[in-house]
């Protein structure tokens, strides 16, 4: 299983993303941002941090460098991609995945534990957790409010591109258990074909007792699964239109 | 040369006198400006080197003491911990964003440029009343200003402190610490050595940005010091985020490419290139017209003197070079040869074929005037030692008494504050702020740090010599209530003008009680910073000094992180006890400023025979397995450990404890009690008789209070001779959680 962790000048949750993913004993590289070429990766990953500073609007600058076009071509051939929190926000800038982030309701700097659900169980990424599974793990954002017209919203819901969605402690989505005011609730989604998932939770952090807790394995080890053959998606994304959960 | 430059500069007559000894000429502009800000007390410590002496500095672990960027720590397996606290009150009283985000910024250069990555940050903050609306912008524009450097550079945010008091109203401090972690043989030093070698400049361009800075922060806040808003700097996290992996790229080129590097901070390239020459025994020649600028026109004088941040300035083997150069491309950075070392001594800047300054090294950065101010003992000190506090009345309702204690900044959750920083990056925090001392993993080992800053203004006011040695206990306890072996301090001194006899005593005496208490525990300090001049006059009227804030940074080493150590309470049905003897001392506590108003009285006596047996019983009994929990006893005493017990227990929703006062102490007195030397702990009954035979053999005494369970928090008074005991306190801890956890969001915000 090859594995890349691309390095944006001002990423900084690479080291953690390439630490995490090689406790799945995974070959696993660091991918200049220079670069252009990704032949040979089975997942790409774009990690969190505050890519090129960040003083525009986050991501909006790391879409434009050389490794982008790769990632494109990549997600476009079926590649797996995930994007973690300012990596989600590089996906949503250079339109792999619908929408926009805005800065958070109450407008600061987050750092906190959240509950997610998972809403669709058929992704490569959450093949193995079961639907309505709620992961605990932390976000770090200042900008993770996101926003989408209604019709895209209509449109992620009733596709079941809506991966995760925070909830409290019954596992309900509420006002208050969403950390940054999100439409729907939403914290992670993913495109038609499933392959690509921008998230705003560090799963890289949940993925060792010693620091809390232990649910992004469920993620890492869904794609792995994915990638070694191991599980039947069903019909929703071949099909590209599935039931919701 | 015009009679009031120098002064205008911040020299002294006499000052500027002796360089006139020294060079044996009238110096030029340049030239006075580079000894101005070398010699202000922010680069010279002129004021307070002399009773800086009195500090223990060395010690078995210690790889480096004061004088260099930061302080050094063998902590074994070939790993050294390199950590350090500096100030950067008077910017952030400016412009608090700004001011907050380049001391951030600086304290992560000052470790990088050591060898190490840094990899936790903490920071100890004052603020006038939450009361007070300007107060409240400042709170909340320092915090952002920390959160918006620390968290786009990704180094986690991991604990500190926070309290508010009127004396900070105009002068809020800001101290940041920083630690990092580096192979002890690959420790970087920043001296200049081998003639011919080029100097060069690395990281950000050069710009008018923060002139004299070093200047301004010796100096008091003064309307017309607060126009100087030049002399704060602007900080950008993103390219400091580069200059720190380019720098530690640059490190794994080879142990020779790098001959000496230093960060330019206070005082720019005039403080970095005298400093290392002057370390290394070396001259240096420096052609400003060389230094890359963002700005036309700048002159000498200003590119010496520019306080532009992430900048460092490197010495390197010569032929090296290319490789320099093509490292920092790679990060988009710019590596500039601007001069060469000499071994003249001298300091000579060029512009061009010109030589605009001619000093030597060593007279800029070790000949600066060291003065012993007059220390005179306020006229307060005895009084308030003598403060009968008899009379104080017992609280009508304790639980009542209890929450304005949990409620009060200085004790309440800050959770508020740690929220908005990145505190999990990095992936190695272990205990997160909020949840016990914090602690984070040595990355790639099985080793733990336990961090820590402590002070309190009030003990440190009311008595320097006994709130510093207490500041200093607070963190040995703190660190070893996480299963730490205290390891080094760094220290930040925050005080008023020290030229006012007052001050120099608060500052003296404080020195002394750390020192004492340092060496009482066997903890060196590797380093540190003094901040003066931490007063401020509104519209002219006479100036107020900040209470004396000596400012305890302190690491602590665990060998086994699977042995941490956190204060909530885990089991139901576990015995609560105490370790150390509670006197009935209320003086200067949390409990007599906020429930009587009473902001006085003696502090707590010292005792650091007991501190040093609580420490040492403490790590024993986490290392061997007896303890569920373990809280260290501060402000607010017993009462507030036993809440932040409670609230922070059981799997994350808190747990309950019913707990009896012993002996015939009114029982406010034994609640509120900020005595030292003392921990709460936890364990199950089967570890009673290892945990009080092991106490026996520290000479610690054991108070066994009650157990852990239900959902309330319990305290019944002493019963007296066969009396009924009288419930003083019956409050769900979901209850104390509220007032505890939403106390400064609400100050804050509503």
């Amino acid at each position: 299983m090859r594995v890349g962790v691309v390095v944006f000048p001002g990423s900084n949750c690479d080291a953690d993303c390439y630490r995490a993913i090689e406790s799945f004993g995974a070959d696993v590289k660091y991918i200049w941002y220079q670069d252009r070429s990704l032949d040979g990766y089975d997942l790409v990953v774009l990690p969190g941090g505050f890519s090129y500073g960040d003083y525009l609007r986050a991501g909006a600058i790391a879409r434009f460098a050389p490794i982008m076009d790769g990632v494109v071509e990549f997600a476009e051939a079926g590649g797996l991609v995930l994007g973690i929190c300012n990596g989600f926000q590089i996906l949503l800038e250079c339109g792999l995945l619908p929408g926009a982030m805005l800065p958070n309701v109450v407008p600061r700097f987050r750092c906190d534990g959240v509950r997610l659900r998972v809403e669709n169980a058929h992704t490569p990424f959450t093949c193995l957790c079961h639907p309505g599974q709620v992961l605990s793990m932390p976000i770090a954002h200042a900008w993770g409010n996101y926003y989408a017209d209604e019709a895209t919203l209509v449109e992620l819901e009733r596709r079941g591109q809506v991966v995760f969605r925070y909830v409290n402690e019954e596992g309900v989505p509420t006002p208050e258990a969403n950390p940054n005011g999100s439409c729907h609730s939403i914290a992670g989604i993913t495109t038609r074909r499933g392959n690509v998932l921008g998230m705003m939770p560090h799963l890289e952090r949940a993925c060792e007792a010693l620091l809390g807790g232990t649910d992004g394995r469920w993620v890492f080890a869904s794609a792995f699964e994915f990638l070694s053959g191991g599980v039947e998606l069903g019909r929703l994304h071949l099909a590209g239109d599935g039931p919701r959960h | 040369m015009g009679d009031c430059i120098w002064r205008e500069m911040g020299l002294a007559t006499e000052e500027y006198e002796r360089i006139l000894d020294i060079l044996g000429r009238e110096p030029n502009l340049v030239e006075l400006g580079m000894f101005a800000v070398m010699w202000s007390e922010h680069c010279s410590y002129k004021n307070s080197r002399a009773v800086l002496g009195l500090l223990p500095t060395t010690g078995s672990r210690v790889i480096q003491g004061p004088g260099e960027n930061a302080g050094v720590v063998d902590i074994g397996a070939g790993l050294a911990v390199v950590f350090k606290i500096e100030s950067h009150n008077h910017p952030s009283a400016v412009e608090p964003y700004q001011g907050a985000a380049t001391g951030v910024g600086g304290i992560i250069r000052d470790i990088f440029t050591m060898g190490a990555r840094p990899i936790a940050l903490l920071d100890a903050l004052r603020f006038g009343p939450v009361s007070d609306a300007r107060s409240r912008h400042l709170f909340a524009q320092v915090v952002a200003g920390i959160a918006g450097y620390g968290n786009s550079i990704g180094i986690p945010t991991v604990g500190g402190e926070v309290a508010t008091h009127e004396s900070f109203r105009e002068s809020p401090l800001v101290n940041v610490m920083c630690v990092g972690v580096a192979p002890a043989s690959a420790i970087k030093k920043a001296a200049a050595r081998g003639l011919g070698n080029p100097v060069m400049v690395v990281g950000a361009r050069t710009g008018r940005d923060g002139m004299h800075g070093a200047t301004f922060a010796s100096s008091e806040l003064s309307p017309e010091a607060m126009a100087k808003r030049s002399a704060v700097q602007v900080g950008d996290p993103f390219m400091e985020k580069l200059l720190l992996e380019a720098c530690l790229e640059l490190y794994e080129l080879g142990d020779d490419v790098v001959i000496g590097i230093q960060d330019m901070g206070a005082a720019g390239l005039t403080c970095s290139s005298c400093e290392m020459a002057s370390r290394g025994g070396v001259g240096m020649e420096i052609d400003v017209a060389k230094v890359p600028r963002r700005e036309k026109g700048m002159t000498p004088y200003e590119v010496m003197l520019s306080e532009s941040q992430e900048r460092m300035l490197v010495a390197v083997k010569a032929g090296s070079e290319p490789e320099v150069e093509r490292v920092f491309r790679k990060w988009g950075l710019e590596a500039t040869v601007v001069g060469h070392v000499t071994d003249d001594g001298i300091l000579r800047i060029r512009d061009g074929d010109a030589v605009v300054a001619e000093v030597p090294a060593k007279a800029l950065a070790d000949m600066a005037p060291c003065y012993t101010r007059d220390a005179s003992e306020p006229e307060y000190f005895r009084r308030e030692q003598a403060r009968d506090l008899a009379d104080v009345p017992e609280p009508d309702d304790y639980a009542c008494a209890l929450m304005k204690l949990l409620a009060s900044p200085r004790i309440a959750s800050k959770e508020w504050v740690y929220s908005q920083y990145d505190h999990q990056v990095g992936t190695n925090t272990v205990v997160l702020p909020g949840r016990g001392t914090s602690v984070v993993r040595v990355p790639g080992t099985n080793k733990g740090l336990a961090l820590t800053c402590d002070a309190n203004s009030l003990y440190c006011y009311l008595d320097p010599w006994a709130g510093a040695a207490h500041a200093v206990a607070e963190a040995a306890r703190n660190v070893a209530a996480a299963g730490a072996e205290p390891l080094g301090i760094t220290d930040c001194l925050n005080f008023g003008n020290p030229e006012k006899p007052e001050v120099f005593w608060q500052f003296k005496r404080a020195v002394e009680g750390m020192a004492e208490a340092a060496r009482a525990l066997e903890i060196p300090v590797t380093g540190g910073n003094v901040s003066f001049y931490n007063e401020s006059s509104k519209d002219g009227s006479s100036t107020v000094a900040v209470y004396p804030t000596p400012v305890v940074g302190m690491v602590g080493l665990i060998e086994d992180l699977s042995r941490v150590m956190t204060p909530g309470f885990k089991r139901e049905g576990d015995i609560v006890a105490v370790l150390g003897r509670t006197r009935d001392e209320i003086g200067a506590s949390e409990y007599l400023a906020e429930v009587h108003g009473i902001e006085g009285g003696p502090v707590p006596v010292v005792d650091l025979a007991a501190e040093r047996a609580a420490i040492q019983l403490t790590l024993a009994l986490i290392r061997g397995g007896l303890l569920s929990s373990c809280h260290d006893l501060s402000e607010g005493g017993l009462a507030v450990a036993l809440s932040e017990a409670c609230i922070l227990g059981g799997i994350g929703s808190g747990i309950g404890a019913r707990v009896r006062l012993p002996g015939t102490m009114r029982a406010d007195r034994y609640l509120f009690s900020e005595s030292g030397g003392r921990m709460l702990v936890s364990f199950h009954p089967s570890a009673a008789s290892g945990v009080q035979a092991m106490a026996g053999r520290h000479g610690v005494p054991v108070t066994v209070l009650g157990e852990v369970g239900g959902m309330r928090l319990v305290i019944d008074g002493a019963g007296g001779t066969g009396g009924r005991a009288r419930r003083v306190v019956d409050v769900p801890v979901s209850e104390l959680s509220r007032v505890y956890r939403g106390a400064i969001a609400w100050a804050l915000e509503s």
